[in-house]
Parts: C-alpha cells; structure tokens; sequence
C-alpha cells in the first residue's frame, strides 16, 4: 500500500528538500501552502512598481511544479488572526508569534490530512535553526500542541530526533534521512546540488511581514489607534505601502512613494478620504480617522511636501470625500524642519 | 463527460486582489465545478498570469488562453479530469 504524506511546502529550499528525500522513498506527496495575509510572497511584487521587472512568480506554486506534486493553497487569513493577538508562547524579536504560527499550520495540515486521507506530515524544518519553533525544546511542543504526535516527520533532522511511527513502522526508511543541524546552509545546499536542485528561492528575513520590524511597528500603531488588537485584510496590505505618518493620535496618513503605489491606492478612495496634488506631480495619500479642518490643512502641506512643488511656495490639492465629492486646498508645503520625525512610522 | 450534457462556463471577479488570493478563488471555484467545464478569471495582479496558469499545470486542469486586456489580466480554464 502507498503510503500518502501532506507537505507544509513554504518556497524554500528546505521544505522542497523534505519533499524531495520522502518522494525518493516512494511515497506520494502532496504540498500543502497557508495564506496568512502576513505572506511577503506576491503582495508587493504587485503593487511597486520598480519591482515589476522581477519575476513574479509564486515560489511556492514554483517549487510544486519542479517537485512534481499537487500544492493546495488554503486562506486561513480569519482564523489566524487569533494567532497574531493572543500567542500562547509570545511574540519573537517583532510581533512574528513563530511558535503558535507553526502549531496552527501543522494543527491545520493535521485536518487536511484526516479529510484527505493521508497518513502524516513532512516539513522542512531543522533543530537549530531559526526561527525558535525550531528549536530542539520546541520542536516537541509543535508536535504536542498540534495533536499531531509522532506523525509528523522532518525529513532532514530525523536522525537527531526520536523515530516517528512512519520510522517505526517502516513506511520511511530512517537511515535515508538527515541529521541537519544548526544555523548553517552548507548541508541544505549541498543535498540541493546531489538532487541537481540549481534554482530555488533564498527569502531574506523570512517569509512573513510579521518578522519586519517596521511592518511590526506600524501594526503596533493600527492597533493603539483602534483601542485593541484588531485588523481586516485591507489593513495589513496598507501596512506594506506607502510611507505611514500620524501627526495625532487619531489620524494618520498613507502616502505613495511612486506610481505603482498611488494606483494602488486609488483602489482604497471609496473607503478613505484622499489627498492628490494638482498642481504640482506628486503622490496620493489617503486618510485614516476623521480630521478637523485644520488638522486637513496640515495633511495637506504634508502631502504637498513630498511632491514636486515642495520648494514653491503653494501647492493646489483635490481632498475627495469617500463619497467622491472633491474640493480643492492650497497649501504652502510643510517645510523639513516642521515634519516631526516622531510622525514617521 | 457524458454527450450531450452542458458544459458550464463561468466568469469568476478576482479584480483588486492579490497573489494568491486569486489563485485562491480559483482553486475554490473549480473545486465546485465538472471536468470539461470552463473558467475565466478576470484579476487585477499581473501576478495571477503567471500563478494561476502554474497552479493549473500541477493540478491537471488545462489553460485555454492568458492575455492582458485592457489592464487586466484573464486566465482561461477547463477543468481536467483528475479528483
């Protein structure tokens, strides 16, 4: 009897490997891939303009096609918000809960595989590797937390971790598995190359926007604004654009930086009051809270700065309404020296 | 698919999101759909020339046409045979 194993396929190059060793063994695989809405994979590629010229290819989907194997992408966007508030285990260096996030994954591929029919779940992860859901007094806790027990195999640290029931019944053979360890890549690249795997993706900070720390910085700031842990799926793709200034507490500014940004935020008009420069080329901004007239004018010599006219002495701007209704401001842009840098997030 | 029965052809509005959700939608719809039945994605991303065509090729359902048109970007399905 085949045996069917699901795999938590990233786009890296250690989940591809993970797959790639069980494969050997003659074990159907299929990936399995979770959208948390964090994912850095695709968003931006989308949105900036200066990174258009770069492939845009999805790694994940990339590194099913080279494997061979079925991928079966699953929004998990509403319930991983419970993850980000409350994470048994806490936050890493940023608000990135690597720990909880790894338990809900495999939790989550444990229903799959009972729906599916499967028989167990390979990762890719490494004792000893970041993040600290690797880490060898965690990696049990993923397996205990998860429910998933000794069905969950790693493929490339087997060796220096007790055997797993596809070990102990003899589904895997352990003695073709590995004994990575550690930070280091040179025992990742050089099975790579015995699999002739040349091109594969090295993501730089992880995978997740909750390990940046300005992305993490500027969630901190949505949810003191908003009295509470909280966020819809527009918020946290705002939170990747633009520059983010708040002169107060209850309002801030979303401001492009170029083209592909402020077409981006054209989408948004209908659901935040905007700011456009006329006069001058410059960017869109959209406001976030409600702002009094005066408070307007200062968002709009802030706008006004970041446009070509920042050296005239006015700038005309169209404020539209959510409504579409449009009037037109003229401001003198707000000099260096008045953008307090404490605004910046 | 047996003669004679109709083969569905839907249109399906990824317009505005982002890679992967409309691979996501995608994946969702053809789930509720027969083998021979036909699906156009209209999406905003260019991403989704690109993802939707690689998620077709590793799952067996066949692209009939990827374009660009008018700035936007349509994927055209059939939906394959395998479960």
């Amino acid at each position: 009897m085949q045996r069917k194993a699901v795999a938590l396929v990233s786009g890296g190059l250690d989940s591809m490997l993970a797959v790639k060793v069980i494969q050997e063994q003659g074990i159907h695989v299929e990936g399995i891939n979770f959208f948390t809405g964090f994912c850095v994979e695709g968003h931006t590629h989308a949105i900036r303009k200066r990174d258009r010229k770069k492939p845009k290819r999805n790694n994940a989907l990339w590194v099913a096609e080279q494997l061979g194997i079925k991928l079966h992408i699953i929004d998990i966007v509403e319930e991983y918000k419970e993850v980000v508030f409350n994470p048994k285990y806490g936050y890493g260096a940023h608000l990135n809960p690597c720990l909880d996030c790894k338990i809900f994954m495999v939790k989550k591929a444990k229903e799959w595989m009972e729906a599916h029919g499967f028989d167990f779940i390979i990762t890719g992860e490494v004792v000893g590797q970041r993040p600290k859901s690797q880490r060898k007094d965690t990696l049990p806790v993923v397996q205990r937390d998860s429910g998933i027990g000794d069905l969950l195999l790693r493929p490339l640290c087997a060796k220096n971790l007790p055997p797993t029931l596809p070990e102990r019944e003899g589904w895997v053979d352990r003695e073709r598995l590995y004994d990575f360890s550690g930070r280091s890549r040179k025992p990742q690249m050089a099975l790579a190359r015995k699999f002739s795997i040349e091109d594969y993706a090295q993501p730089a900070g992880g995978c997740c926007f909750l390990t940046d720390e300005q992305y993490s910085v500027k969630l901190a700031d949505l949810w003191r604004a908003r009295g509470g842990k909280q966020y819809e799926m527009d918020d946290i793709m705002l939170l990747k654009v633009g520059r983010h200034i708040r002169p107060a507490p209850h309002f801030k500014l979303i401001v492009s930086r170029e083209e592909g940004e402020g077409r981006f935020l054209q989408g948004y008009r209908g659901r935040y009051p905007s700011l456009k420069t006329v006069s001058h080329a410059g960017p869109l901004a959209l406001i976030d809270g409600e702002v009094s007239e005066e408070e307007l004018a200062l968002a709009a010599r802030i706008v006004a700065r970041y446009s070509q006219g920042k050296n005239a002495p006015e700038v005309e701007l169209e404020y539209r309404d959510t409504e579409g209704n449009t009037r037109t401001l003229k401001v003198p842009p707000l000099p260096p020296h008045e953008l307090n840098p404490e605004w910046m997030l | 698919m047996a003669e004679g029965s109709a083969v569905t052809r839907e249109i399906l509005d990824c317009r505005r999101l982002l890679c992967p959700m409309p691979v996501i939608r995608v994946q969702d719809k053809v789930a509720e759909l027969h083998p021979g039945d036909e699906l156009e994605a209209i999406s905003t991303d260019p991403g989704a020339l690109n993802d939707i065509p690689a998620w077709c090729r590793i799952n067996g359902h066949q692209v009939l046409e990827a374009k660009e048109r008018d700035g936007e970007y349509i994927v055209r399905i059939r939906v394959g045979s395998e479960p």
